[in-house]
């Protein structure tokens, strides 16, 4: 990408994957009932343990009473349950036999977003998955990732073909009571990605996910589940976008990592869900549940840039049960316009010398709330347990707001802990330096923004830093001036 | 190359510059000296384009095209450059990553062609010998825990490879002990051409003895009160600033003088 591209993007770019695609889809009627999920688990033609998983969600769901959770620094109207659609598949053509079988509108619709399904178009050997409304259309590379006994595939067919593995590891690290938008995924997930990554593999390609939602009035909930055996390396990337709509969607997604002793699991995100306008009218409600579990000497990785959706609310954890586990969390937010986002991390510090490192950048523009929320859990047992937590936010005019709430509770007297935070402003004085060189405003705060989120996109794998940096310059338009 | 005439300015409703005239051609070293407040930053601020000043009179002309009316960036394609007092840090923005983007938003802007990272590396590299400078700076974000000499440095490598057609020092020899005052002066003096024009603004005499100017100007009160060849800094040197207050000016401003 050259420097005059880049820029040129920079310039022009509102939401540009605003668009809405054309396909016949296979929906059911709006609202949620037992019938909605009976309904659901047969369409994918699940086995019954599946569905009384799911129904075992939906009753603890209904036992919750609507009640959401309300201490998130978020504001946003009452969401109605029964107006929402479960479940919506593009209707396949003809059965799938080979990715030359995607419908091509959707095919063109992940060329649009630069993503292509077709595998002769290595896309620098990053194996996709794509997932569209509620479900997976193509992964690709699967072959290749067999040879080495990897499983890349969407989580409908792992439930087919992989029983055993889902089995034991569904609602192992967020169990279906987790909390109100978990459970609601639990009951009505209708596909998403699953990786299984055997003893002793460094995968061989990074892996990827890249979610669509394209229906109107439609939630996504899609569920991962990784699975990196012992000694395994794995590094997994996840994007996602959604047309323009003026009416706000619903997304509630849950992640699981299991990394197994000595394994390895980064896990990169790119959100980029639709924000809404400048207003504030339509978007994205992003309210997911990520969570890791790490055993002996295994390391999970959390890297985020959330640059979308209305509202955020997730907290990517660890639970480092294992001895010797490593956790860190590396985030940007940037919230612009009427955007909100809560987002953090907890690092449940259970096993004898586990050590996490968080380190969160803030960014808020225009009337954008940004809310840093973590937690630093020290239990008993975790003897020599060490956190390092910075959090950095940065504001950009004056009607924009950061915030702050670390939580650290350590109940072992050897723990170290460390908490730094800094909240500053772009200054006129570093504006009027790079204008002073020629540099144009708006380029000038995308240049400061990206240095400032620095430290996290360097620990994005390179193709998706070089997006992130794009992103970070795009969601700030016309924030200045 | 520069006419200043009438200009007054203020800051947040205070006036600073009271009506001052200067005329600057290419290839001449103009010094502005004065004691503290006499105006001497705000001069050089106005003329980069900083917004915290307001203009309420006068005129300035570039190249014969007003000055006044173009944004910060535009003067800089236009060619003027301000060596800060206090250069800002921006952390985690490589200076070499910097440089060149404003290097290539400055040739983009003028219709010429953009240099790749590796021929900008090359021009940059050949020009930080210029200033002494080690390579690793290359690496380093923007003035970021760099001394106040590497911060001086930094302004004038970034001078050396902007080119500007008129640069404007402001106080560039502040907090700096002699061997760095040298340094930055050698650098300064490397770049002194025919086609280009400089503006020094210094309170002290001592950085006159290693940039030499043509003309030597001594600001009070927001206004040029008096101007002279290099002898007038070291009249200043002996006398201090303090007879410059009370006595009428011994000649009239610069640019009365010349025909």
């Amino acid at each position: 990408m050259t420097q005059e591209a880049t820029l040129r993007e920079l310039t022009e770019g509102k939401y540009k994957y605003g668009f809405v695609t054309e396909v016949e889809t296979d929906q059911v009627p709006k609202g949620l009932s037992e019938d909605v999920i009976r309904t659901i688990s047969q369409k994918k033609g699940e086995p019954e343990w599946m569905l009384d998983w799911r129904l075992k969600a939906y009753r603890h769901w209904l036992g919750l009473g609507m009640a959401e959770p309300t201490w998130p620094n978020v504001r946003y109207p009452r969401i109605d349950y029964q107006d929402i659609v479960y479940y919506s598949a593009p209707k396949p053509k003809a059965k799938l036999g080979s990715m030359d079988e995607v419908d091509p509108e959707m095919k063109m619709a992940f060329a649009k977003l630069g993503i292509p399904l077709a595998e002769q178009q290595r896309l620098a050997g990053v194996a996709v998955d794509a997932v569209f409304d509620s479900v997976s259309v193509a992964t690709t590379f699967k072959e290749k990732l067999a040879e080495k006994g990897v499983v890349f595939c969407s989580f409908s067919e792992a439930v087919k073909n992989h029983p055993d593995l889902v089995k034991k590891y569904l609602g192992s690290v967020v169990p279906y009571t987790d909390n109100f938008f978990a459970t609601l995924n639990s009951a009505v997930f209708s596909d998403g990605s699953f990786a299984y990554i055997p003893k002793g593999v460094r995968c061989p390609m990074e892996l990827s996910t890249y979610f669509r939602i394209n229906a109107q009035d439609t939630g996504q909930f899609e569920r991962t589940l990784i699975v990196a055996d012992e000694g395994a390396y794995v590094s997994y990337l996840e994007g996602c976008t959604a047309p323009v709509r003026d009416t706000n969607q619903l997304h509630a997604a849950v992640v699981e990592l299991v990394a197994l002793p000595g394994a390895q699991i980064k896990y990169s995100t790119v959100q980029n869900w639709y924000p809404g306008d400048a207003d504030g009218k339509g978007g994205i409600y992003n309210f997911v549940t990520k969570r890791g579990k790490a055993l002996e000497r295994s390391k999970i990785s959390w890297t985020q840039v959330e640059t979308g959706s209305a509202i955020t609310w997730k907290y990517p954890s660890c639970i480092l049960q294992g001895d010797d586990s490593v956790g860190e969390f590396y985030s940007v937010a940037l919230t612009n316009n009427r955007q909100q986002a809560d987002t953090g991390t907890k690092m449940i510090h259970v096993g004898k010398r586990t050590r996490s490192t968080i380190i969160s950048k803030g960014i808020s523009a225009g009337r954008g709330q940004n809310t840093y929320r973590g937690l630093v859990k020290v239990l008993k047992g975790a003897v020599g347990a060490r956190n390092y937590s910075q959090c950095d936010s940065l504001l950009i005019g004056d009607r924009c707001g950061a915030h702050t709430f670390p939580y650290i509770e350590v109940k072992n007297p050897t723990a170290q802990v460390e908490h730094e935070a800094t909240t500053s402003k772009i200054g006129e004085d570093q504006l009027f330096y790079c204008r002073q060189r020629g540099i144009a405003e708006e380029d000038a705060v995308s240049m400061i923004v990206n240095g400032f989120a620095r430290q996290v996109l360097k620990e994005l794998p390179m193709e998706f830093a070089v997006e992130a940096q794009k992103l970070l310059g795009m969601s700030l338009e016309g924030s200045v001036g | 190359m520069l006419s200043i005439q009438g200009l007054k300015a203020s800051v947040a409703e205070r006036d600073i510059l009271h009506g001052l005239d200067l005329e600057v051609r290419a290839g001449e070293v103009h010094a502005i000296m004065g004691p503290n407040g006499s105006g001497k930053s705000t001069l050089a601020g106005v003329l980069a384009g900083r917004e915290t000043y307001a203009v309420t009179a006068g005129k300035v002309t570039f190249e014969g095209e007003d000055l006044l009316a173009l944004t910060p960036e535009k003067r800089a394609v236009r060619g003027v450059f301000l060596a800060f007092q206090y250069p800002v840090e921006i952390p985690g923005v490589g200076n070499m990553y910097f440089l060149r983007t404003a290097f290539n938003a400055l040739r983009r802007a003028r219709g010429e062609e953009e240099l790749d990272a590796m021929d900008f590396l090359a021009l940059a590299r050949e020009r930080m010998k210029l200033v002494k400078m080690d390579p690793s700076f290359a690496n380093r974000s923007v003035n970021e825990g760099f001394s106040g000499g590497e911060k001086k440095r930094n302004e004038i490598l970034q001078m050396a490879v902007l080119e500007p057609k008129l640069a404007i020092l402001d106080e560039v020899d502040s907090g700096l002990d002699i061997d760095a005052l040298r340094v930055v002066a050698d650098g300064v003096n490397a770049l002194r051409s025919p086609e280009r024009a400089m503006i020094v603004v210094t309170h002290y005499q001592r950085l006159l003895d290693y940039i030499r100017p043509d003309h030597v100007h001594v600001m009070a009160n927001g206004r040029i009160v008096t101007s002279g060849g290099p002898e007038l800094a070291l009249e200043l040197e002996k006398r201090g600033y303090g007879w410059i207050e009370k006595e009428p000016p011994a000649r009239p401003a610069a640019v009365e003088a010349r025909p």
